[in-house]
């Protein structure tokens, strides 16, 4: 087709250039509040302890919450039976890490952390494959339906948990962490767990992947624009189904990595492990803003800090700060910190 | 005569429990301009969406381009090569100007003469280009959905209601950027109830009331029988003008 230049036809009263909204108050959060808790904590090198074991824990359930949010924001799917693949993934991972025990207690690095990297990669392609599986089986025939989809979701949560008993049995399965990464690093008189900063690292490289994913790849973009308008994107040509299930499976993998993560911050292994860290995962989206890979990341951050300072501070309070928080965080913003895929 | 790009033949549709189109004969001739006019509820966005596949019609044929697609999906159909601008503008506000535009071209990266071309029609696209889409106004967003269904040649572009809300000066834009879609070869749907903004753009029209198609002609014939109008319409020329 030949393209002929046309004539401007915009009106000049229509370019204003419209201001570009930057929100940054939730992105100040953390840092203002690690800063407000140093004087209050007193001692510079507990305040160094409480505040890389928070961020530490912040980050392991900002990797199993991401990919939930994920799937909330895109689908419209109340998954509660997200925890399953939080379990799953960690006794995935102990397919490889109990066979290659000699590896793990190896006084090498390298050792340690190839058991590990085959251990992660295992269960991320065990539960992305589950996550397939539930998708089709479990979420395809209630799409649209909230009540069923909680339902549904609990119970097939359920039925993974006593699978688990029957494959692995019901008892507890100790996961010790590889001889490298016990103990801690003493700088000056602040002692940091080496794992918690194994931990930290790893949720900086998911948060880091999935913002470059989401913002500078199609599929990513596909991915936000299906959060907001899925017709437009169908409209436009695109098998938003299948878009769906590509990211409920990925979703998935990232609950499988957390709960390698997980189970190896807690050393054990049970088949309710899951479930039972739902709450907060559930605190940290609604708190990000349903959607929000941001929102969740800052979230995530916020309460593992709050609750490590009020731990500390004020060993009763710690008991309700996760809904302390979630409660402010809710009256100042009722959606969430960020309502979208792209902060 | 060669055979029309697009023919709906007794197409039904129900939303629920309602009987919104009752049979709508429609036929999208190639190449230029067509017109669908209606009062508020006469079923022409649902005529719309129904060719695009978001509603299934319950009975009847919609044939594009020598093929049944009335069992397709929205995708098949827009891949098909049918583009559709939704009476929403429906752009997605949080990604930028460009890329929407990126998002709609489906076979690969933006292709930068095709998009130099849209800067002619729109050059506030260019201004904002990466800017989010969001923050444009309202005449702006109707912009970057126009551009995102013509960023790559489609046979058929369906247009709902591009005027609404929109101000006069932006409607003007509208009107010669249509003139200008118009010489190439795409042809295009537009849904319309401003009859003024269609009365110099359509080559063909047809009125739709109750769910029917009540009238289909040359818009040349509509333009001069203000009787024809009164009766259709019910409005007269000249409040339009």
């Amino acid at each position: 087709m030949d393209l002929k230049t046309p004539a401007p036809v915009a009106a000049a009263a229509d370019t204003a250039i419209p201001a570009a909204k930057v929100d940054i108050a939730p992105l100040l959060l953390v840092p203002v509040l690690m800063l407000a808790m140093v004087p209050l904590v007193g001692s510079f090198p507990t305040w160094v302890t409480l505040t890389v074991a928070g961020l530490a824990m912040g980050m392991m359930i900002f990797i199993m919450a991401s990919g939930l949010t994920l799937v909330f924001g895109l689908m419209d799917v109340l998954n509660f039976g997200h925890g399953a693949f939080v379990s799953v993934g960690a006794y995935a991972a102990t397919l490889v890490i109990i066979p290659m025990q000699g590896w793990m207690e190896a006084d090498s690095l390298l050792m340690n952390l190839s058991v590990l990297a085959l251990a992660i990669t295992v269960a991320m392609v065990v539960t992305a494959l589950l996550g397939w599986a539930f998708e089709r089986i479990i979420i395809e025939p209630v799409y649209g339906q909230h009540l069923k989809q909680i339902l549904i979701t609990m119970g097939g949560m359920i039925v993974a948990e006593q699978l688990i008993n029957v494959i692995w049995g019901a008892e507890q399965i100790a996961l010790p962490l590889p001889t490298s990464l016990r103990g801690a690093i003493v700088l000056g008189d602040a002692a940091i767990e080496k794992y918690r900063l194994v931990a930290v690292v790893v949720g900086v490289v998911v948060f880091a992947t999935m913002f470059l994913v989401l913002n500078r790849t199609k599929i990513g973009l596909l991915i936000r624009a299906g959060v907001e308008n899925r017709e437009m994107v169908e409209a436009m040509g695109y098998r938003i189904r299948r878009l769906f299930v590509a990211v409920f499976a990925a979703g998935s993998a990232l609950a499988g990595l957390g709960g390698v993560m997980w189970g190896l911050y807690k050393e054990t292994l049970t088949a309710a492990m899951g479930g039972e860290i739902m709450v907060m995962v559930f605190i940290v989206i609604i708190i990000g803003g349903l959607g929000s890979v941001g929102g969740c990341f800052i979230g995530a951050l916020l309460m593992a800090l709050v609750a490590n300072y009020a731990g500390f501070l004020a060993p009763k309070v710690a008991l309700v700060s996760n809904i302390v928080l979630m409660i402010a965080i809710l009256l100042w913003r009722p959606a969430g910190m960020y309502s979208n895929l792209r902060r | 005569m060669s055979e029309p790009l697009l023919q709906l033949s007794g197409v039904h549709t129900h939303i629920g429990e309602y009987h919104i189109l009752q049979g709508v004969d429609l036929v999208v001739p190639r190449g230029g301009l067509s017109v669908l006019l209606g009062r508020n509820g006469a079923g022409k966005t649902t005529t719309l969406r129904t060719i695009m596949g978001l509603w299934k019609a319950s009975a009847g044929s919609v044939r594009f381009d020598g093929r049944d697609i009335a069992g397709m999906s929205t995708p098949e159909i827009a891949q098909a090569g049918i583009a559709y601008v939704p009476e929403s503008m429906a752009v997605f506000s949080d990604l930028t100007v460009r890329e929407n535009l990126f998002l709609a071209a489906r076979s690969g990266p933006l292709d930068e003469a095709r998009v130099e071309w849209i800067f002619g029609f729109f050059p506030a696209l260019k201004k904002f280009w990466n800017y989010p889409a969001g923050n444009l106004s309202g005449g702006q967003k109707q912009m970057v959905a126009i551009a995102r269904a013509i960023v790559e040649p489609r046979k058929l572009i369906l247009i709902d209601e591009p005027t609404k809300g929109l101000a006069p000066a932006i409607i003007q834009s509208l009107i010669a950027a249509f003139r200008e879609l118009k010489e190439t070869d795409t042809t295009i749907l537009l849904v319309e109830q401003n009859f003024s903004f269609v009365k110099s753009l359509g080559d063909t029209v047809s009125v739709m009331d109750d769910g029917r198609v009540v009238h289909a002609g040359a818009m040349r014939d509509l333009v001069d029988d203000q009787d024809l109008q009164q009766r259709l319409l019910g409005l007269s020329l000249d409040s339009h003008q």
